[in-house]
Parts: structure tokens; C-alpha cells; sequence
């Protein structure tokens, strides 16, 4: 069924970008606005999450319901709990870099499409960042325990 | 106020929506950019040829969307090189470590009311909101 899974995610990819050119996430001066909510906020992104979200809520509903997904013999969905130093200090370093730009991976990714230098800098740095905390993370794992890496 | 400025966003979220439901009841897995593009040079179960095929819909997702209505999504980068370039490299390490970012954290985390995305959420929401307004107050913006 690997065939199956690689043109649903295909499929899934395409119209997760198309909701991105609909709804203005490309645009870092429009996420920026948004963000901006001591000057002159434009909340219009609000609606993007808010559409986002209880459309997916309905995709989350379904997916209980199914013994397994179409194309899997299982779920594959992330089961931990704990909140720690690690996930709140990279989402507040995320933050901050998405503040900057007004990028972030999706809209990153997606404006390849639009051949936009600055756009292609930005997903260039985010590409080596990404890289450079694997990597990292693979030396202190193999340090840590034989088990990973 | 008026709502018929919001609708391509409201629209445009139902479809990332979709988007994440269709990962969710296909394949069962969350549609997490971040998550997916790492799999490009991690090996993942997911394996590579689903992330690619993702990443690629992704790209074209822009050009369905001129196709359909006619011109390419307006973008508009205020940001100087050096910011992208500092930004970008934040916006990775960030989400690699934070393990998620606003897709697999922001809509499918969300959804599923996971506590670690809330968590998540609002920490990146906090500093983005931050940090604009620091930059506001510096005048680089």
C-alpha cells in the first residue's frame, strides 16, 4: 500500500499549500500583522487556525472512529505527555525566529513555488538549522546511550 | 466590522484543515511540516518517499492555487538578508527541538488537544508576539 500512502500525502501536501496561498499565510507582512498585537493587528490568521483546526478536529473525530487509517495498518501519532525544558525551549526559539521573518517552515516551504529570493534565503537557513539540531542531538543521544543514534 | 475580508482565510484554514485530515484518516499520521521535512535526510517509518511526496504537494500547492484564480499569492518580505538568514536558522533549530512547529503542533496538536502542542502553542505564539513587538519598540520594523 506504499503507492497509496505516498498519493495521499501528495495529495495532502497539495492541499495543505493551496489552503496556504488562500489564506494569506504566505505572506510574512500579513503573519507579521498578525503577531503584531500591540501595533496594528490584523487578525485575519485567526481565522486561518481557527478553520484550521476544527476542520482537523473533525479529521481527529473520524480517525477514532476507524479501526485503522486507509492506507496503514496503524496510527502513527506521537503519545507523550510530558511537557518539558526541551519542547518549550524550542518552541520559544521557533517563536522568536518566526517573529523576525514572519516565516515559518509551511509558508517557507510552499513559496519555492513563488521563486521569491528572500523566501529561498530564509528556507535555506531553516533547512541548516534543522540539520544542525539532528546532528547535535544524534552526538549527545550516542553519548548519552548505545541505544539511539 | 465586516467578515467578507476574513473568508479566504477562513476558507483557506478549512483546507489546511483538510489537508491534515487526510494525513490523519489515510495514512494516520499528523501532517506536521517540520516533522516531514526532517524525514527527508532522517530515516523515519514513515519513509522517505512519503515525505518527499508531501513536501512536492506542498510546492505545488501555490501553483494550483494560480491556476484556479488566475495570479500567484502576494508576498510581501520586509526582512533584510541578515534577519532571514538569523530567523531561519532560529525557526529550524526551534522546531526540530521543540519538536513541532504551527502545523503539527498549531492545527493537528490542537485538534487532538494534545497538552505538550498547547504548551507549545502558546509558548511560540508568546514569543513571536514578543519579539515583533521588541523590534517594533527597536524601530527595525
Amino acid at each position: 500500500m506504499n503507492g497509496a500512502r505516498v498519493i495521499a500525502a501528495g495529495l495532502s501536501g497539495l492541499v495543505f499549500g493551496f489552503g496556504l496561498a488562500l489564506s494569506g499565510m504566505l505572506d510574512p507582512a500579513r503573519v507579521r500583522g498578525f503577531l503584531d498585537v500591540f501595533g496594528a493587528w490584523d487578525p485575519s490568521l485567526a481565522f486561518v487556525l481557527g478553520g484550521a483546526v476544527a476542520t482537523a478536529s473533525l479529521g481527529v473525530w473520524l480517525s477514532r472512529r476507524l479501526p485503522r487509517p486507509a492506507f496503514d495498518e496503524r496510527f502513527h501519532l506521537p503519545t507523550s505527555r510530558t511537557i518539558d525544558g526541551r519542547l518549550i525551549g524550542g518552541a520559544a526559539i521557533f517563536g522568536v525566529g518566526w517573529g523576525m521573518a514572519g516565516l515559518c517552515p509551511g509558508p517557507a516551504v510552499a513559496s519555492i513555488a513563488l521563486g521569491v529570493p528572500a523566501t529561498l534565503l530564509f528556507l535555506a537557513a531553516m533547512l541548516a538549522g534543522m540539520a544542525f539540531y539532528d546532528r547535535a542531538e544524534i552526538r549527545l543521544f550516542r553519548r548519552r546511550s548505545p541505544l539511539h543514534g | 466590522m465586516t467578515l467578507e475580508p476574513y473568508w479566504p482565510s477562513l476558507f483557506g484554514g478549512i483546507a489546511i484543515g483538510l489537508a491534515a485530515a487526510l494525513m490523519m484518516t489515510l495514512n494516520g499520521r499528523v501532517a506536521g511540516v517540520s516533522g516531514i521535512l526532517s524525514g527527508l535526510w532522517r530515516r523515519t517509518d514513515a519513509g522517505v518517499a512519503v515525505n518527499a511526496a508531501f513536501a512536492a504537494g506542498l510546492v505545488l500547492g501555490p501553483a494550483l492555487y494560480a491556476l484556479v484564480f488566475g495570479r500567484l499569492p502576494e508576498i510581501h518580505v520586509v526582512a533584510s538578508a541578515p534577519v532571514l538568514v538569523i530567523a531561519g536558522l532560529l525557526v529550524g533549530y526551534g522546531v526540530r527541538m521543540g519538536s513541532g512547529c504551527t502545523s503539527g503542533h498549531g492545527v493537528v496538536g490542537l485538534a487532538r488537544l494534545s497538552p505538550r502542542s498547547m504548551a507549545a502553542v502558546a509558548t511560540f505564539l508568546a514569543t513571536a508576539v514578543a519579539t515583533v513587538a521588541v523590534m517594533r519598540l527597536a524601530g527595525a520594523s
